[in-house]
């Protein structure tokens, strides 16, 4: 009963955690693979396209599992990467 | 079909991500002058990145920061930051901040320049500002070499380190920079390396926000230069070595953080001292010395 409560508070639905919407700015990217290797979550993956500059640009593999945490952001040296979050819906 | 052909078809076919949003940091950064010169996956971006953060947090307005650099790689940084900022000759980036801070003291000046910069070039200038204990935050990005000029050994290269005028190995004593910083009486001294991006913006904040002479120390990658002679791969082998070997010791003896070649590196907040800031002593003691003769100095 209470794990049902916790599961439903108050009868709502319970919200889930942050997400994010990742933006690449594919032709700011030299391709360091910085971001795919230090995402928490695996959203990244190194694609095999390249950009105009002849790099391969990260691409987003799993969008769902973005938790917005920017460490992507953070760490990407070309300021080449960034989240934004998504609104959780309203219930 | 040659080779060049088929990368621009490639190019050419490339869908793009179409870019919705500013990127958050706009605020911060000159983003019409990106990209940047630094090379692919060289460290000194990432820095960047986390002043801005730590810019943003601190909620210092932007007109009350001033961004000083010196020559070299990470001299750039300067040109980047959309707070005012100067490019100054090599190794006098902190002479310019002196003047900057003394003649108004309502700045934020922060030093934001190499090692080779600050420590062979400026050293002598580091030692004084440091004495004195002048309000400022000196960021000192550290690639173990000089590496705008093709890979020089740097008073802070490790020993045993292949570079261009060490073909054979590096047989000098590199500086161990927080213990230099606190013996010539540096109020904050904290080293991290470019992986430790969190931990890096809170110290920056710490500096920011302390009065008197803090020193940050970030170990970055350079690729093009101290990791391929030394044969530690790109840049992001160099932060799995970062990963694997860094060890963190808040408050560890400066003394003993000296960093070789190959080691383990330790990083943290190692000294977090009070002292009376240069203004703060001038005006108490002339005013001892003078009574009411003296104004005291406020800019
Ligand atoms: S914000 Fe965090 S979870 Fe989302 S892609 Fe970037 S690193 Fe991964
Ligand atoms: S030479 Fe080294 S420090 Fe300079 S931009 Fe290239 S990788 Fe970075």
């Amino acid at each position: 009963m209470a794990i049902r409560y916790h599961d439903n508070p108050f009868g709502k639905h319970k919200p889930g955690g942050p997400k994010g919407r990742v933006v690449i700015v594919e032709d700011g990217c030299k391709g360091c693979g910085f971001c795919v290797e230090y995402c928490p979550n695996d959203v990244l993956v190194l694609s095999s396209r390249y950009n105009v500059k002849g790099y391969h640009p990260p691409e987003v593999v799993h969008p769902d599992k973005c938790v917005n945490c920017g460490f992507c952001r953070m760490i990407c040296p070309e300021f080449a990467i960034y989240t934004v979050a998504i609104e959780p819906e309203t219930v | 079909m040659s080779v060049i052909d088929e990368l621009q078809q490639a190019v050419k076919n490339s869908p793009r991500q179409s870019p919705g949003d500013e990127h958050p940091m706009s605020n911060f950064l000159r983003m019409d002058r990106i990209p940047h010169i630094w090379c692919p996956t060289c460290g000194i971006g990432t820095t960047v990145n986390c002043f801005a953060q730590a810019l943003e947090r601190c909620s210092i307005p932007l007109d009350d920061v001033a961004v000083v650099s010196g020559i070299g790689c990470t001299g750039r940084v300067a040109g980047y930051v959309k707070t005012d900022s100067f490019h100054t000759t090599h190794g006098r980036a902190i002479p310019f901040a002196t003047g900057l801070r003394l003649g108004n003291p309502k700045l934020k000046v922060v030093v934001f320049s190499g090692d080779g910069d600050l420590f062979s070039i400026g050293g002598n200038h580091f030692n004084h500002a440091a004495r004195r204990n002048l309000d400022m935050t000196v960021i000192c990005v550290n690639n173990f070499n000089y590496a705008m000029t093709g890979g020089q050994v740097a008073p802070t290269s490790p020993t045993d380190s292949v570079l261009t005028t060490s073909p054979y190995g590096n047989f000098e004593t590199p500086f161990n920079l927080p213990f230099l910083a606190e013996s010539v009486g540096a109020t904050f001294v904290a080293r991290w390396t470019a992986l430790h991006i969190h931990r890096v913006t809170e110290s920056m904040i710490k500096a920011l926000m302390k009065p008197g002479f803090s020193f940050i120390e970030i170990i970055a990658p350079c690729p093009t230069i101290f990791e391929r002679k030394n044969k530690f791969g790109d840049g992001l082998d160099r932060l799995k070595f970062y990963h694997d070997n860094s060890e963190i010791i808040h408050g560890a003896p400066t003394k003993d953080v000296d960093i070789g070649l190959r080691n383990k590196i330790i990083v943290g907040e190692f000294v977090d001292i009070e002292r009376p800031t240069f203004i703060e002593s001038m005006n108490a003691y002339l005013k001892r010395r003078l009574g009411s003769d003296y104004d005291i100095y406020e800019g």
